[in-house]
């Protein structure tokens, strides 16, 4: 093969793969599109009057989640399964936002962590990578810090709101997670940096709660409940 | 970064541990996560350690071939290349081991610096003894191991006859690509040292092979992957670093008597020719 052969089969193979690059990056504009529009529906729970309106905001959520099961069933069908990672850099970001917005939903429901398999099922995916396009692992918890930062904020906004008891059940639940994350060995990558973001949603909470029960009204707000 | 951390979560950590049900959904799933992690973690860290092996074997390889400009045994020292590769190929054969049934693309980070590295052995090796451009598949046919047979293969093997499965290596274009750059250094190396050991055949040779490489690069441009338009201003340094060798074999070569002149003439005319419009 002369040196000319070889490098135009090369560039045969480059152009290819731009072309499913190309592809690729369609379909992912359209998901970022969706993820923007639930997240916006999910911004106006930050909002006095949003708190009363979480479940049917959620229930808002969840049907344009089915639109995003349909674009990630169209992403799934623009490259070979097993290049999975190969294209990672595509979606990662998109993948992790819309990760975060499953989690906030399910917690505004129970106010439970998402597991990774409700998150991909959420998703229309897979947990496992050889059952096809699934949920990374590093994505799955990246999307839960992003979920972390934006209950600090939605802990503080539902003291302006005047609901006391939420901040102490995120603060209960933050903790939870952060010594969850605790137990992981993270390397010097992306997802590290993130967790180090953690410790000041952490304080930011335990603020919140400080300044509620140095007042008292946290007990206010338990004694209320229970009557 | 670490220490700074460790302060921060050292006292908290008692504070909630205390009131953190130790076997809650939360902390189960996280442990499970890092399992995970850590088995990911440690795969691509073996791999990083092959493929600097990897590295350090094939550039012992080209040092080692480098020396055919001084020794009149060419044959002797590309045998002996040859043995050497085969160990370096032995690591590669590691490394398709730990990739069986995985995405080759996730760990792909790990190991690229060792597979470029080898491309550019490998190719030098064969232009020394063909004097062309070793091709993708030529690599890719050599990188294939031979494994007693085992439960729970996967994807990149095939079933063959005799209990033992074939298992596959492949070396990305891009991969092949980057290396073969590379290689373009060895080559300007290699013109210089011959120049240096009186040979005036070589460094001709090399200029033309050296062109075809460069128009090949130039025609792939942008397409390709970042790194290879960095690259390509080395190339270009090496091209010119060649073809002012040339240059100077050319110009020298006029100053020869006239009787020795002839005789160079016959043997180079053909390839000096079209360097002149060049120069």
């Amino acid at each position: 093969m002369s040196v000319t052969e070889m490098f135009s089969y090369i560039q045969g193979f480059l152009s290819a793969d731009q072309d499913v690059r190309e592809d690729i990056r369609k379909v992912v504009q359209t998901l970022e599109q969706t993820a923007r529009e639930i997240l916006t529906v999910l911004q106006s729970v930050h909002q006095p009057t949003g708190f009363k309106e979480i479940p049917s905001k959620c229930t808002k959520a969840r049907e344009l989640f089915c639109t995003v099961r349909t674009q990630l069933s169209e992403l799934k069908t623009k490259f070979p399964v097993e290049q999975y990672y190969r294209f990672h850099e595509h979606w990662r970001f998109v993948l992790q936002r819309l990760t975060f917005l499953a989690a906030f939903v399910v917690y505004l429901e129970s106010e439970t962590l998402v597991t990774r398999e409700d998150a991909a099922q959420i998703l229309g995916i897979e947990v496992v990578r050889e059952k096809g396009f699934h949920l990374d692992i590093e994505d799955y918890l990246a999307g839960i810090l992003i979920m972390a930062s934006e209950l600090s904020r939605l802990a503080v906004n539902s003291v302006t709101a005047g609901d006391y008891t939420r901040p102490i059940r995120i603060s209960n639940f933050i903790n939870e997670l952060d010594s969850g994350f605790r137990l992981l060995n993270l390397k010097n990558d992306p997802l590290r940096k993130r967790y180090d973001g953690l410790k000041y949603d952490v304080k930011k909470i335990e603020e919140v709660v400080y300044d509620l029960s140095i007042r008292g009204l946290a007990k206010e707000a338990e004694t209320e409940a229970n009557k | 970064m670490n220490k700074r951390e460790g302060e921060g979560s050292s006292s908290k950590k008692a504070v909630s541990d205390a009131n953190v049900n130790v076997s809650s959904p939360i902390i189960a799933a996280f442990k499970v996560f890092q399992q995970e992690l850590d088995t990911k973690h440690d795969k691509y860290e073996r791999l990083v350690k092959i493929s600097r092996d990897i590295t350090i074997e094939s550039k012992r390889t080209i040092f080692l071939l480098h020396r055919v400009t001084s020794v009149p045994d060419v044959e002797g020292i590309l045998s002996e290349a040859d043995v050497k590769l085969d160990l370096v190929r032995q690591k590669i054969g590691l490394i398709a081991d730990e990739l069986r049934g995985e995405d080759i693309y996730q760990f792909h980070r790990a190991f690229t610096p060792g597979i470029q590295e080898y491309v550019e052995a490998v190719s030098f090796q064969h232009f020394i003894r063909h004097r062309s451009l070793i091709s993708l598949e030529e690599i890719n046919a050599r990188l294939v191991f031979m494994r007693a047979e085992k439960e729970n293969v996967k994807v990149p093997v095939e079933a063959a006859p005799g209990g033992t499965h074939v298992l596959t290596f492949q070396v990305t274009p891009s991969d092949y690509l980057l290396g073969v750059a590379d290689l373009t250094g060895e080559l300007m190396r290699l013109c210089i040292s011959s120049v240096g050991n009186g040979d005036i055949d070589t460094p001709f040779q090399l200029s033309q092979f050296l062109r075809q490489i460069h128009d090949g690069f130039s025609y792939i441009g942008n397409t390709g992957p970042y790194e290879v338009s960095k690259k390509l201003h080395t190339l270009r340094q090496s091209l010119g670093k060649v073809e002012d060798a040339c240059y100077t074999l050319r110009v020298r070569g006029s100053e020869i008597p006239k009787h020795m002149l002839a005789d160079v003439f016959t043997s180079r005319n053909t390839i000096m020719d079209p360097e002149e419009g060049v120069v």
